[in-house]
């Protein structure tokens, strides 16, 4: 099943799953469609246009396989998000072969500021894609 | 997403489905879906089939890849699921278990009626509120360190009473005794021991919850006197959490880990979610000792809760817990792999049953089953959504024969998260509830739409096909007056 072409002008969309959510992400490189991935993630916890950009986290993950890599680079964010309680909201991410480099922007949660919507647990593998021509897609699906 | 399953499934009885085992090459064993026709057809337009027939794939996998009537579409292996493999020559998977380590029920009951505890509810929600953290980005008031954390992951409820939070009666009645063998604190990350210092006694968000509940139905009065339910109107609470980012984190390393296992190991699977290793391999073992780390942490977890829940009861109805008769009934968790021992194709057998949203349900005269219940069997707690109520149910021979003593877990999601967002508004349903006589606080209203009675399949209907097909017997029926909520 192919994962079509992008909706013009989105970097992400959300995609309905019974039990859990799933996400789109778009961009000409992989490296942005994973900044955009790491978007959608957040998009689902809290409303991002509240947050503003007041710190950063130079962040690094490897994997063996860019499927891996997506997955941990998400999983990456969420462990972040659950230790130190930052929403990043924007990403730039370079990828080297197996190597994701990315600074992350955004700041740390203040509830009376930040409307939370939903919790998410870990990024699956189940259903998870990437494809890369034209551009790149990728798709994950949350459990949350 | 969500698409139309193009197999084909043969009706064994009313309530018996089966995916033969030649659906597709790979799968070992068929599959077999405890559901209603009427349920069925509504389950048919999601992978949830798909997903059975896929955790048939497991090697060493014995009977069948069972699903209960509550399940529904998850990642790798449906949520429902219940898959018994062989220890000897078989896998243990993390994704068979699920993110969320020994998610699981805990049952209190009081000598309250409605009447006494209705005028105050308000004010009980309130305390409890305020004294039980939940939702997202908040941390406990439990102040560990890392020493602390690992006393808390090899000893489960245990540490939690030594350490002033519940009794002793507590742990008799709790699954396992609150406490897996065999945790290995060396066998977790530092990442998933970061995200589990801060997190211990907290109720976290999604469907997780503490609610107050009345009697309003007696099926069994003999099992329900054994429990301490003695009549319509009795004040029960429920709560239902788990293992926090522990969990998730201690889930997604070893899915991680076992990716690479699958590759050396060659095991052939259609999902990389079910990514697995043989459960006597060194990365079984470790995964293990870390699962068994995480359901620890997630019973010390529902102790301290527990002890609070007590602590605001007192305060706010100004008696002690045991003039309240606050005790525990059962404990159970709904996603965890146990080794068992099992009859399986005629013989005994020691298995690795995975049960990812499925509780254990063992029958009367069962060695694992509490003295006070030996006559009644395990009991089995299943909450169904806010509106709807829940049910006690206990373990039954034929739960033991056909599913590795397993049974339903609770009512099973049939809208996705999104679908009841849109359909409806938190503050509706608040409203809504309010007019039910349910009394609710939310740390997040808007996320309540995601757990509403129209996001979940009927719970009467799940327990109903769960009872008539034999798997459990339903003992009594509780309807919520009040909720607390991440």
């Amino acid at each position: 099943m192919a994962l079509g072409d992008r909706v013009v002008g989105k970097d992400f969309e959300i995609v309905d799953h019974t039990a859990d959510v799933g996400i789109m992400a778009y961009g000409e490189t992989i490296a942005l469609a994973f900044a955009n991935a790491a978007r959608a993630l957040f998009s689902l916890i809290v409303e991002l246009d509240s947050v503003s950009e007041v710190l950063y986290r130079d962040i690094e993950v490897t994997a063996p396989d860019e499927e891996s890599l997506l997955v941990e680079w998400l999983n990456e964010l969420i462990y972040r998000f659950d230790t130190e309680h930052i929403i990043f909201k924007r990403f730039e991410v370079t990828l080297d072969k197996r190597r994701l480099k990315a600074r992350s922007y955004g700041e740390k949660i203040d509830s009376s500021r930040h409307q939370l919507k939903t919790g998410v647990k870990a990024a699956t593998y189940y259903m998870l894609r990437i494809e890369q021509d034209n551009g790149c897609r990728v798709r994950v699906i949350f459990d949350i | 997403m969500a698409a139309l399953w193009k197999g084909i499934i043969s009706k064994i009885d009313d309530y018996r489905w089966e995916i033969p085992e030649d659906y597709k090459p790979g799968m070992r064993v068929p599959g077999l879906i405890y559901a209603s026709e009427a349920m069925l057809k509504h389950i048919w337009r999601e992978q949830v089939f798909e997903q059975v027939a896929n955790v048939a794939f497991l090697p060493g996998i014995v009977g069948h890849s069972l699903a209960m009537p509550d399940i529904h579409w998850g990642y790798g292996f449906p949520i429902g699921g219940v898959a018994a493999t062989r220890v000897r020559n078989g896998v243990v998977s993390p994704g068979g278990v699920g993110f969320d380590i020994n998610c699981g029920v805990r049952l209190l009951r009081t000598n309250l009626t409605e009447e006494e505890v209705r005028p105050r509810i308000k004010q009980l929600i309130g305390k409890l509120f305020v004294n039980i953290p939940s939702g997202l980005g908040y941390e406990g008031k439990i102040r560990l360190n890392e020493k602390e954390l690992d006393e808390v992951l090899i000893r489960g409820s245990q540490w939690a009473v030594e350490k002033g939070y519940g009794s002793a009666e507590d742990i008799i009645v709790t699954e396992g005794f609150g406490c897996i063998e065999g945790a290995n604190p060396d066998k977790v990350s530092s990442k998933a021991k970061r995200r589990g210092i801060p997190q211990l006694g907290t109720l976290g968000s999604g469907n997780h919850f503490l609610e107050i509940e009345v009697v309003s139905e007696i099926y069994d009065h003999e099992a329900a006197a054994a429990m301490g339910i003695s009549g319509v109107g009795q004040v029960l609470v429920l709560i239902h959490t788990g293992s926090r980012g522990f969990g998730h984190e201690v889930c997604s390393d070893y899915v991680r880990l076992m990716g690479e296992a699958v590759k050396r190991y060659g095991i052939n699977l259609p999902d990389r979610q079910l990514a697995c290793a043989p459960v006597n391999s060194p990365e079984g073992q470790d995964y293990l000792q870390a699962m068994a780390c995480a359901a620890n942490y997630a019973w010390a977890n529902r102790q301290c809760i527990t002890h609070w829940t007590r602590e605001c009861f007192a305060e706010v109805l100004g008696k002690s817990q045991w003039e309240m008769g606050l005790e525990q009934v059962y404990d159970v968790c709904h996603n965890i792999a146990k080794i068992e021992e099992h009859t399986a194709n005629g013989r005994k057998q020691t298995l690795c049953v995975h049960r990812k949203g499925a509780t254990r349900a063992f029958p009367s005269g069962h060695s694992d089953v509490p003295d006070i219940y030996r006559n009644i069997g395990q009991p089995v707690l299943i909450p169904g959504d806010m509106g709807r109520g829940s049910y006690i149910a206990v373990g039954t021979e034929r739960a033991m024969e056909e599913t590795f003593g397993s049974t339903c877990h609770g009512a099973g999601r049939m809208q996705s998260r999104g679908a009841a967002r849109r359909g409806l508004d938190g503050n509706r349903i608040v409203r809504e509830l309010m007019s039910q006589g349910i009394t609710v606080r939310a740390g997040n209203v808007a996320s309540l739409a995601e757990e509403a009675s129209p996001a979940y399949k009927d719970v009467n209907e799940v327990v109903d096909i769960t009872d008539k097909a034999g798997i459990c017997r339903k003992v009594a029926k509780a309807t919520p007056i009040g909720v607390i909520k991440g």
